[in-house]
């Protein structure tokens, strides 16, 4: 069973993040397909947060095929994104690391490069349109 | 859907002084609902007014489907939990539960153990003695298990230190997942109501300024930056506030259709910006009623 982690300053949507941190755990391999996701229930005593936010993630999820809901026991793991691109993580891992490297090595302190990241990833997100998981 | 709360031109006054006026709202069921606003801007008076423990002045309101404590049913579908959650304090935890179920005929012992089991208080124990965070999650308890339709809570959280806050913010929430009740709350802190809120009304010197799903409300409010200019004209928008320094103008704006003017650069704008906004826009424009003041 996986637990969620709101970030409030974060500018997401908190049922967005919830969203996100599945397809994480289902990236990483923390849920496998047929796994059981924390009912809404507890999710809400949790985190305290509105029950409806924890619907519309899961609908969300639902929608994207990763989770199938079943009346009365719960919402189900349909599919796992851990399989197909795991390959390619190790490469780009070494390349990332290397950048920051020299990121540090150009004097960065750990915000700058935090910085740096996100404002990159985000123009280059909004240029591209963006791309979701398992499309 | 019905509405929980339908108000129109609903005011109060005392003496000469409208705590609230033209106030027209239909409040859905089945949601969470934020009531924000700053101090003394008439949330209490709109919770006390939909309790029945006060009479309008002018206009009238609805809760339920029913005029407010109009008979034992009416009282029975809300539950109400008072600013500064008042309990007796020479009672203990489980003879407060005995007057609960004395007093409420749908009362519901199930729910009443199990939220005195998840807050981990001691049914021996005497109110008077409990914490304050206690002493809401006592206040909670009995409101939830007289088993309400509507849930109305004043300011429950304002005098709990973050962690008792968070913790009756949960029992709040499992509440309504177990119950299905229907929420109102009202703060003046508006991280409070972000998290558990899905519909938002703010109040600003006696009246409503905007009320909504907070998807809604979100989608259509932008921040704008740009050069700075004097009248600022967008079609089919609403400046909510206009911010300027020598060189800039920072508008918040209300509006249903993207911004496509690329003078300015447009920006989401987070929840607790968009109230501030229309707070301060209020402090630059006083109602008609605060001038006569």
């Amino acid at each position: 069973m996986i637990e969620f982690v709101l970030y409030p300053g974060s500018g997401v949507a908190p049922y967005l993040q919830i969203v996100q941190q599945v397809r994480q755990a289902l990236r990483l391999g923390l849920l496998r397909e047929g796994d059981r996701l924390p009912t809404i229930k507890t999710v809400v005593a949790h985190l305290a947060i509105n029950p409806n936010t924890v619907l519309k993630a899961y609908r969300e999820l639902e929608h994207e095929g990763l989770v199938v809901p079943r009346p009365g026991a719960g919402t189900f793991v349909s599919r796992t994104l851990a399989d197909d691109n795991v390959a390619a993580h190790d490469p780009l891992r070494a390349e990332l690391s290397a950048w920051l490297d020299r990121a540090r090595g150009a004097g960065l302190a750990d915000d700058s490069i935090e910085a740096l990241f996100w404002t990159t990833f985000r123009v280059a997100q909004r240029e591209t349109g963006g791309r979701k998981d398992g499309a | 859907m019905t509405a929980v709360i339908h108000a129109e031109g609903l005011g109060k006054r005392y003496g000469l002084r409208w705590a609230l006026s033209e106030c027209t709202v239909d409040l859905p069921a089945g949601r969470v609902i934020g009531l924000v606003g700053p101090n003394g801007a008439g949330k209490t008076t709109l919770l006390r007014l939909a309790v029945g423990q006060l009479t309008p002045t002018a206009g009238f309101i609805e809760v339920l489907g029913g005029r407010p404590a109009a008979d034992a049913a009416q009282l029975s579908r809300v539950g109400y939990v008072a600013q500064s959650t008042p309990v007796y304090s020479g009672l203990t935890v489980e003879e407060h539960l005995m007057l609960g179920d004395r007093l409420n005929p749908r009362w519901d012992w199930t729910i009443a153990r199990a939220r005195i089991e998840s807050a981990g208080l001691d049914p021996r124990q005497r109110a008077g003695r409990l914490s304050g965070g206690q002493r809401a999650q006592l206040a909670l308890a009995l409101a939830v298990a007289k088993r309400p339709d509507l849930l109305i809570l004043d300011e429950p959280v304002s005098a709990l230190d973050p962690l008792a806050r968070r913790e009756f913010l949960q029992g709040l929430m499992e509440s309504a997942v177990d119950t299905g009740v229907s929420v109102i709350l009202s703060s003046h802190v508006v991280s409070d109501l972000e998290r558990i809120c899905d519909y938002l009304m703010i109040l600003v010197a006696s009246r409503v300024r905007l009320a909504g799903d907070i998807d809604e409300l979100l989608a259509s409010h932008r921040q704008l930056i740009g050069a700075h200019r004097d009248n600022v004209m967008l079609p089919g928008a609403e400046v909510i506030t206009a911010r300027h320094t020598e060189r800039q103008t920072t508008l918040v704006v209300r509006t249903q259709r993207p911004v496509d003017d690329p003078a300015w650069a447009v920006g989401e704008i987070g929840l607790e910006d968009m109230v501030l906004a229309y707070m301060r826009a209020d402090a630059a424009h006083p109602s008609p009623m605060e001038v006569v003041r």
